[in-house]
């Protein structure tokens, strides 16, 4: 699986979003359709668990969570950083 | 350059406290009848404040949200109900201001405000969601160029007094509930049903009473920004502030007639320490706290402002939320404090060191958004946000 194919995954699982996630695109606007602030918070617990990562403090920002695209670029720049690291 | 800009700041002080004056001397009247702070809001138009937030391009006097704050500090300490008027009047003034892009209704309606001093309510209190005001449960419709509107209000303060309500809905109607949108209505384009009285402990002079809301109006009002950014960027920040700015107010006046009475003891008594001073000294000391807590939150904000991603910063939310916990808790230790000093003379209404009004005013300052819900929701947060440790950041 894609990274963005995984970040679908958890955001069906854990965005308790009114739609079924499969109705979205990539660059659809999650909050938009519903993704709520306690919801992005699980969210980004569970994808700390599943990249073995953690957001740093510059990236908790309502920007980071606005698509699974832009959740995908978030995680895959952590990723490169911690490699980098 | 700066001496002008320090001018202006002098200004609106001296302009407040004029209309501060006015005000004081009806609180007691408006907090007895439960009914609109006429005087104090007259003044507070006289003394042309309501569109000082305006940037100067609108008609306005482009004051910082600190010059805002100082302005509902001192209208704090004279009338309660004056100065949350005002302060709700401001949130509205700055979403408008900060949000509506390069819409040409919203500009020219900023000028009118400043022309006409005008007055703008909230609803976003909804049956069914209470203080929740992230959620909506009614949509907005859009026919043409027409958007129509019916929201079931709990609570609408000063509805029946103002000449314009900024209302959030959803976007439209298969919209998710957080997906929200918020549009000005002016007064000739809605109607409000009476449906619940306010009839309260304090804050009484609000008139919050509850309305159904039902609107027409062209669809250019509605503000271009989804509602979550102005939320999250805005109006949640400027709510906590404001409100915090009126509320260090409230415990300001009573520590100032606490003082008095400590004052008065002392004359009565020469080379002997009243009993309350101590306790004074304590109220002094909270006091202090909450200026250093509303005035650090102001820093902050004015630092971020613009910045729309640190203004949606887990770090500004929770740093946000704390100011408005810890104000709304330590103003009533402070009244309380207070009271226990003045004793009688304070627990009696109409004497000049009467506390009632202040201590009822006071004890809304935990429910206006529930503090139960914003510590629900910082701690939703301190899951994931890491702690900046620093001291000055
Ligand atoms: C003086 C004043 C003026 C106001 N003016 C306006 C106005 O002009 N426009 C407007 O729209 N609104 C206004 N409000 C309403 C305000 O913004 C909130 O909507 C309201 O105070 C919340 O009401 P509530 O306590 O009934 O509801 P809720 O927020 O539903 O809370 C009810 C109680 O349930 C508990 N609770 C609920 N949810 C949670 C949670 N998630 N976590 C923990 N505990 C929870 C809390 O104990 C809370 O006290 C005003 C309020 C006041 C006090």
């Amino acid at each position: 699986m894609t990274t963005a194919e995984i970040i679908r995954d958890l955001v069906g699982k854990h965005g308790k979003l009114p739609v079924d996630v499969a109705t979205l695109g990539d660059d659809s606007d999650l909050y938009t359709a519903g993704l709520s602030s306690f919801a992005s918070v699980q969210l980004m617990l569970a994808l700390e668990e599943q990249f073995d990562i953690e957001f740093p403090e510059t990236m908790l920002k309502r920007a980071t969570f606005a698509s699974i695209r832009a959740i995908a670029d978030a995680v895959d720049s952590i990723v490169r950083d911690q490699a980098a690291a | 350059m700066n001496i002008a800009s320090k001018a202006d700041a002098i200004g609106l002080g001296e302009r407040a406290r004029r209309a501060a004056r006015v005000a004081g001397e009806f609180a007691d009247a408006v907090d007895r009848e439960g009914r609109f702070p006429r005087e104090g809001m007259e003044a507070v138009a006289a003394e042309r404040l309501m569109g000082i937030q305006v940037p100067a391009v609108h008609g306005g006097e482009g004051a910082t949200i600190s010059e805002v704050a100082e302005v509902c500090a001192i209208l704090g300490q004279a009338c309660a109900a004056t100065a949350m008027t005002y302060a709700m009047h401001q949130i509205q003034v700055a979403s408008i201001a900060g949000f509506s892009g390069g819409s040409a209704w919203h500009a020219g309606f900023l000028k009118r405000l400043c022309d006409e001093q005008l007055l703008i309510a909230s609803a976003t209190s909804e049956a069914g969601i209470g203080g929740n005001l992230r959620n909506s449960v009614c949509a907005i419709e859009t026919i043409g160029d027409t958007v129509r509107l019916e929201k079931d209000a709990t609570v609408i303060s000063y509805g029946a007094n103002a000449d314009a309500i900024l209302v959030t809905s959803r976007a439209h109607a298969d919209a998710a509930p957080s997906d929200q949108v918020s549009t000005l209505f002016l007064k000739d384009q809605y109607t409000l049903e009476h449906t619940r009285d306010w009839d309260t402990l304090g804050m009484r002079g609000t008139c919050s009473d509850g309305y159904v809301f039902r609107g027409e109006a062209p669809k250019e009002q509605v503000l271009p920004a989804p509602f979550a950014e102005i939320a999250a960027e805005s109006m949640l920040a400027v709510s906590h502030l404001l409100w915090g700015a009126l509320w260090y107010g409230i415990a300001a006046d009573a520590v100032a007639r606490a003082q008095g009475f400590v004052r008065a003891a002392a004359k009565r008594s020469p080379g002997t320490t009243p009993p309350g001073a101590l306790r004074l000294a304590e109220a002094s000391s909270l006091l202090q706290q909450v200026k250093g807590n509303v005035v650090a939150g102001l820093r902050q904000f004015e630092a971020a402002k613009g910045d729309a991603d640190r203004l949606s910063a887990m770090s500004f939310a929770v740093a946000m939320n704390n100011v408005k916990v810890g104000v709304s808790q330590t103003i009533l230790t402070i009244i309380n404090h207070c009271l226990l000093i003045n004793g009688i003379m304070g627990y009696k209404n109409g004497t000049p060191f009467s506390l009632g009004r202040h201590l009822r005013d006071a004890h809304s300052a935990q429910l206006m958004i529930s503090n139960d819900r914003i510590l629900g929701n910082t701690s939703t947060m301190l899951l994931v946000h890491k702690q900046d440790t620093s001291l000055i950041g």
